[in-house]
């Protein structure tokens, strides 16, 4: 399995791959997930243009500790082939699919960069995939197509394409998305690998999209695919952890280690048992509370 | 290599970069406009110089309407009309990338 546990993935920004004052700005927002645009937000005219810009921005531009991935076009293009190779040679961390519906499609997308791999001479296995489920059918295949390779780090949801492909549209309490990202979240969990919600493109609606990240985030989502950099702030609220359950994450942890000194595995505290989940649960919460500059080096939470 | 067609490549927005090529038979004769030309103008040249040579491409008229463009974006730009002009912009050439 790809390095999936200990990265963070709250937000994973959207960036149109043939605009430039986008693509050279794109590491300042502070995104976990930077995806370069090269299918739909680039039109079949410029397909080549954006392909060369994303490939000498990779080259040049510091995106600082960002995981960096790329949106390519589909197998069913003329695109796909040169966009694999270019940005395996780019060295890109992540190889985004669109509508991906079969575990096989992920299995050929794994052949193809491993032979640009060879081609390049980039190391075996350096190039990360992921997959956007866009319709019924990638949905019911989740399960198959989150566990199809070792390179997989995440599958998204894609609501867009997934409600024209389900007849309805999006709706603001997101009931006809209920058992795509159930069913994408399980996948991803019982893979081991990330889950990313879908975009929210409505910009004014600033309660609607508060609404829907304290919805996926209590759901169980790693984060959510973004549009706007003004979201990243807004997402990074929502999974920031209280006060208390700072305190509370840096107890259990002080405690296991207590426990490991003295060679006992379950402890209790506070007269609740702590076992591995708990601990779990606790390393993510401060995962989450250094990203959010709520802790010092050593876990202390800072007053504001 | 001979440019078979005119090609341009890149827009007129902020920080692009706009490179149009087409035939020309004395070098490399560059045409640019930008607002920076005073400071970065040799700079700009520079590059695209660089990037057309390596596709060996010696004999080329350029117009750049610069925008603000750092140099990954004239090397990114310049290397998309060298393909267009030269039909080959479905075989990207990987050594000059």
């Amino acid at each position: 399995m790809a390095e999936t546990k200990e990265r963070l993935r709250r937000t994973m920004m959207f960036v149109p791959g043939n605009n430039p004052a986008m693509v050279k700005d794109a590491g300042i927002y502070g995104a976990d997930s930077i995806m370069f645009d090269l299918e739909d937000a680039v039109s079949m005219a410029e397909k080549d243009a954006a392909r060369d810009l994303v490939y000498e921005a990779l080259q040049t531009q510091d995106y600082g500790d960002a995981e960096l991935v790329v949106r390519i076009n589909g197998d069913d293009t003329p695109y796909y082939h040169n966009d694999i190779k270019a940005m395996v040679k780019a060295g890109i961390d992540v190889i985004r699919l669109p509508k991906t519906e079969t575990a096989d499609m992920i299995k050929t997308l794994e052949k193809d960069v491993l032979a640009a791999e060879k081609e390049f001479g980039r190391k075996e296995g350096a190039t990360h995939l992921m997959a956007a489920i866009e319709s019924a059918k990638g949905v019911l295949n989740a399960p198959a197509i989150a566990a199809a390779s070792d390179r997989m780090i995440g599958i998204a949801l894609s609501a867009e394409d997934y409600t024209t492909d389900m007849k309805t549209h999006r709706y603001p309490d997101g009931a006809e998305l209920q058992f795509a990202r159930n069913m994408v979240l399980h996948a991803a969990r019982a893979a081991g690998i990330a889950a990313f919600d879908t975009v929210f493109t409505n910009m004014d609606d600033t309660e609607g999209f508060y609404r829907e990240t304290n919805y996926i985030h209590q759901l169980g989502f790693d984060g959510k695919s973004l549009v706007n950099p003004r979201q990243i702030a807004m997402v990074n609220k929502v999974y920031e952890p209280t006060e208390k359950e700072v305190e509370n994450a840096k107890n259990v942890i002080n405690a296991i280690k207590e426990a490991r000194m003295k060679g006992s595995g379950v402890i209790s505290m506070n007269g609740q048992m702590v076992d591995r989940p708990v601990v779990l649960r606790a390393q993510r919460v401060m995962m989450l509370a250094k990203a959010s500059h709520l802790v010092d080096e050593e876990g202390n939470y800072i007053e504001k | 290599m001979e440019i078979k067609q005119t090609a341009i490549a890149g827009t007129l927005e902020s920080s692009d970069i706009q490179i149009m090529l087409s035939k020309g038979q004395s070098g490399i004769q560059i045409d640019l406009e930008s607002d920076v030309k005073k400071q970065f103008g040799d700079q700009i040249n520079a590059v695209i110089t660089e990037t057309l040579k390596k596709f060996g491409i010696d004999h080329v008229k350029v117009k750049a309407l610069d925008k603000g463009a750092l140099d990954c974006v004239i090397k990114a730009r310049t290397i998309a009309a060298a393909q267009r002009a030269l039909k080959t912009a479905d075989q990207p050439a990987w050594e000059v990338l």
